[in-house]
């Protein structure tokens, strides 16, 4: 049974602005899910909701069975990590994590106890007396959040914690958030706006698209079965193609006068206009050696970006422009300026109902971008 | 501010002219102060020890220094809470509480203390006929500016709403985050806005003279008019006085909070 539910979730802000346009999560104990979305799409608010610092216009939020929606946010016992100068500058370290104990009237032997091991679990117990302006960003966080803890809340809320940091402690510190949540076995609400975290410490991800979550799922099959465009584009880099579907029996499809064969087209009506989505990694580049095969594009190779094992090859093409990541040692022998032929997989590319192309591409997409 | 390594002449020049600008009318009231009432001839300290004898200096002495504890407190407990909330949930009407904390600025304490008398003309005599009552209330306004742009400044340098919100969602109520979480992190804005206030009343002669309150600025006027070279004393005498005021404020004032009061400017 769902620990925490978020129910059909409104909120609108003066000025018309629909932050929240029904929201619907469901949260297993001991889970942790991710809120994941372009800047502004209402992850912020909906997590202000569930902490109680504002109130839905519509909608309730029941933890346990009980509805909270109402309940005021200093008796809700969430703990809350904000992204950043969050830490009572007036307090040491150890002195913030007490806090909230001192609060609920816990004996000072069994504060410091306490205090002692939170900050032990977030690596910091040596730097206990040390005030917030003495630390650096990623240990502020960490003292964050062994405050938020502290208090054995009943849900873990991060809001971006970890987006005023640099990348190397990024990582560091999204790992030891989730080893921390395991080890504790804390249900947590997490927000980000950075897919690869999502997918990295998740046990859901939903990602959210103008106050609405656009899918819910485990963070595998949010990369591999995108049920939207929106999705399939914040969620790794997709190629997209327009299509007409040609023929619905082989799975064939139109795009820009070359016929392809994509099995995800079966059975869908003739004439439908579809986007088939193509991973980048799933794209086979070769020389052109003129042939022009089956499932074949032709282009020429206009940029390549080194990412490690992997190169990222732009291939401009008369029908369309792709994206494929080909190994490096590959790479090389596809130089900037080679017309090449790319063969796309039949059986791999998802195809989606083409709705309003436009309004669905993500706003913050990279082309280059992980 | 420039950060530069070592100080170019020109500003010891300056340094100087300002030190010189404030200092030389000191010394010069000092010097005055120790001639001799019957001989008009230096050095005598006969005038600092009549000040001293002077049963009215003790006696408005202790009603300043009171008024002001008085006005400070009120102040602070009226102001604090007020623009804490105008920050957190109505900054919207900041420009419009920051407009209304420049009307003392503008309107002249003449003109207003007869508004005042004439407004709480018939309320009760222990409220109208006291200093503690009719003269805090309107020190209280007087010092409203000094206390709304000083503590304005102060909630500024925090993250109010992350700081309030943090301490909510650890379980803290409204007084204690406010006097856990807020205040100390606003120290210094409060101990300069009391300083202020301390220094104004300590120094307002307008209003007291106007509703016949003896004050020290008072007591300080009248041995003007009658005697020179004390005046001068006193005039001294309470510019250390309103100093070592303002020391103890601070002394108090940090007594528990020596870091915190550092801290909040270092974030
Ligand atoms: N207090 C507020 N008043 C008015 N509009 C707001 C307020 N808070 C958020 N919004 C608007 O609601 C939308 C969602 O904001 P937010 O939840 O902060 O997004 P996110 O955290 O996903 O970046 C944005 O368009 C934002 O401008
Ligand atoms: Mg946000």
């Amino acid at each position: 049974m769902a620990y925490l539910e978020l129910q059909n979730l409104h909120r609108e802000f003066a000025g018309g602005v629909k932050a929240l346009d029904g929201i619907e999560v469901q949260l297993g104990q001991g889970e942790f899910l991710s809120l994941l979305g372009p800047s502004g799409c209402g992850k912020t608010t909906a997590l202000r909701l569930v902490a109680g610092f504002d109130r839905p216009d519509e909608g309730r939020i029941v933890i346990d069975g009980k509805d909270i929606t109402n309940v005021a946010p200093s008796k809700r016992d969430m703990g809350m990590v904000f992204q950043a100068y969050s830490l009572f500058p007036n307090m040491s370290a150890a002195q913030n994590v007490e806090f909230g104990l001192k609060i609920r009237g816990k004996h000072k032997g069994e504060r410091a106890s306490r205090v002692g091991e939170l900050l032990e679990l977030v690596g910091l117990g040596h730097a206990g007396d040390r005030y917030p302006h003495q630390l650096s960003g990623g240990m502020q966080q960490r003292v964050a959040l062994a405050r938020a803890l502290a208090i054995e809340p009943r849900v873990l809320l991060l809001d971006e914690p970890l987006s005023a940091l640099d990348a190397k402690v990024r990582v560091q510190l999204r790992e030891e958030i989730r080893r921390i949540q395991l080890e504790l076995g804390i249900t947590t609400l997490y927000v980000t706006h950075d897919q690869e975290e999502a997918l990295a410490v998740s046990d859901q991800v939903a990602v959210m698209n103008r106050g609405r979550i656009e899918q819910i799922g485990p963070p595998a099959e949010m990369y591999s079965r995108p049920a939207t465009p929106f999705v399939a584009e914040f969620i790794g880099t997709m190629n997209r193609l327009e299509a007409t579907i040609a023929d619905p029996d082989s799975g064939t499809v139109e795009h820009g006068g070359v016929s392809l064969t994509v099995d995800a087209a079966r059975g869908r009506r003739r004439g439908e206009r579809v986007l088939v989505l193509i991973r980048p990694e799933t794209v086979e580049l070769t020389p052109a050696d003129g042939s022009g095969g089956e499932n074949t594009l032709s282009g020429e190779v206009i940029a390549q970006t080194f990412l490690g094992p992997v190169t990222r090859l732009k291939v401009v093409g008369p029908a369309a422009d792709l994206i494929a990541d080909v190994s490096t040692a590959k790479a090389a022998t596809l130089p900037i300026g080679m017309k090449v032929t790319a063969a796309l997989p039949a059986t791999d590319a998802r195809v989606l109902e083409l709705s309003d192309p436009v309004a669905e591409r993500a706003p913050e997409l990279d082309p280059v971008g992980q | 501010m420039k950060a530069r390594r070592g100080t170019a002449p020109t500003s010891y020049f300056w340094l100087l002219i300002t030190g010189a600008y404030f200092f030389v009318p000191l010394l010069a009231t000092f010097l005055f102060s120790l001639k001799s009432n019957q001989t008009g001839k230096c050095c005598t300290a006969a005038s600092y020890t009549w000040v001293l004898h002077q049963g009215d200096f003790w006696h408005t002495l202790k009603i300043s220094l009171l008024l002001a504890l008085e006005t400070i407190v009120i102040s602070l407990l009226i102001f604090v809470p007020t623009i804490y909330w105008v920050h957190l949930k109505v900054p919207r009407l900041r420009p419009v509480v920051a407009f209304l904390a420049l009307i003392p600025f503008v309107v002249p304490p003449i003109v207003m203390v007869v508004g005042l008398l004439d407004v709480y003309r018939g309320t009760p005599s222990w409220f109208y006929a006291q200093p503690w009552g009719f003269l805090a209330a309107a020190y209280v306004i007087l010092a409203f500016p000094y206390m709304f742009f000083s503590l304005d400044a102060g909630f500024r340098s925090i993250d109010v709403h992350t700081l309030t919100e943090a301490s909510q969602s650890l379980g803290a109520s409204w007084p204690t985050t406010l006097v856990k979480v807020i205040l100390p992190n606003i120290r210094s804005a409060a101990l300069a806005a009391s300083f202020l206030t301390l220094a104004i009343v300590m120094g307002e002669f307008t209003i007291a003279n106007l509703s016949a309150f003896s004050t020290f600025p008072r007591f300080i006027q009248a041995v003007n008019e009658a005697q020179a070279y004390p005046a001068a004393a006193l005039t001294l005498m309470s510019f250390a006085l309103t100093w070592g005021a303002m020391l103890s404020l601070l002394l108090v004032g940090r007594k528990r909070g020596t870091r915190a009061a550092v801290l909040t400017g270092a974030r």
